[in-house]
């Protein structure tokens, strides 16, 4: 690999913004690819005269693997490196804070939105960020994407409701919130009132978290997690 | 828009990786790395996992669950010697393997690089 390459594809990571090192063994042709980047059908080459294999880098990325391809001149890895997971956390709530200690455990990249500056503190969460925005206002510059998962924890309509309508939205791979069946049947029928329809809907998942008995706001911050997890190994392989 | 931002350095387990390879590379070291192509049957690592080799045998990542390793670091020295990428493959069932023990009874196939 050629260090300008590598100092490449670092300041991509460090920027956030998802790229493929696409490589032939045979020969040791080297580009970085941003597929995503690119329009629907746009093709362009980085580097090198010979066209690489977007739409597979593309698939990479969206998949989150990297793997070898066959092309007309022959093998081509593709390693697609995308930015960290992120957890948006409606609700800077005592659950919130094992919940972002754990998310940044995994690797993942903890966000707490909550207007409430009581709550939404420096001294509560430590090294994270944090957006003192009403909901709506948040998620609409945090820009949900594939990668993104928003969890809803107030508890409070006024705050929960806006999130998850925002989070709806947007192609988020996993939307929570907590909230016992009873609660979850009040919402789905207020936010049915505001229009969202029952196939929006049915991406909620509520009660949060995998039904593995959790009580203390660590074990619910692990059945949430997993369930997480779960949403994005299984649904994009 | 009110952001509070306290922020650690966001960096992922790869993004380390690639910046101690430069930083060695800054520091005048010689450097190598190596990146998992793909695997067969059980192993512990997915493909496109990196270790990066510094000439003087210190390494930042893997590309196993630990059973590869010291054999790649190893083959480094003459990766970084030539200056030439070449390819390995670790599996049960070649002799190799037995030697440096693929416990987990995969096959794994990794390119190894010098950062030039």
């Amino acid at each position: 690999m050629q260090r300008a390459l590598l100092d490449e594809l670092t300041a991509a990571l460090e920027a956030g913004r998802p790229v493929v090192w696409a490589s032939r063994p045979s020969t040791g042709e080297e580009a970085v690819l941003r597929p995503l980047d690119l329009r629907e059908g746009e093709v362009e080459s980085t580097r090198g005269p010979d066209a690489w294999p977007l739409d597979e880098a593309r698939r990479a990325l969206l998949e989150d693997r990297s793997f070898a391809v066959e092309g007309p001149a022959g093998e081509v890895f593709l390693r697609a490196y995308n930015p960290p997971v992120r957890v948006v956390v409606v609700g800077a709530v005592h659950a919130a804070q094992p919940l972002v200690r754990m998310v940044r455990t995994i690797g993942y990249r903890p966000v707490v939105v909550d207007p409430r500056t009581a709550f939404a503190t420096a001294e509560r969460f430590p090294a994270t960020r944090v957006v003192t925005s009403w909901p709506a206002e948040a998620l609409e510059m945090l820009v949900p994407d594939h990668r993104t998962a928003v969890v809803t924890l107030t508890h409070d309509p006024k705050l929960d409701d806006p999130a998850l309508m925002a989070a709806l939205a947007t192609p988020a791979f996993y939307v929570g919130a907590l909230g016992s069946s009873r609660t979850h049947r009040r919402r789905v029928e207020r936010l049915g009132n505001e229009g969202l329809s029952q196939e929006a809907l049915a991406r909620i998942h509520a009660p949060v978290g995998l039904d593995i008995g959790a009580r203390t706001p660590e074990e619910i911050a692990v059945a949430i997690l997993a369930q997480i997890v779960e949403r994005l190994r299984r649904s994009s392989s | 828009m009110n952001t509070l931002d306290h922020e650690a350095e966001p960096g992922t387990d790869t993004a380390a990786i690639l910046r101690q390879a430069a930083t060695w590379h800054a520091d005048g070291r010689r450097v190598a790395l190596a990146t998992v192509l793909g695997t067969w049957g059980s192993a512990p690592r997915r493909p496109g996992s990196h270790m990066a080799i510094c000439d003087t045998g210190d390494f930042a990542g893997s590309v196993s669950g630990g059973c590869v390793e010291g054999a790649v670091i190893e083959a480094s020295r003459g990766v970084l010697e030539e200056g030439e990428a070449r390819e390995l493959e670790f599996g049960v069932s070649d002799d190799d393997a037995w030697a440096v023990g693929l416990a987990c009874g995969g096959t794994v196939r990794i390119r190894l690089e010098p950062l030039s």
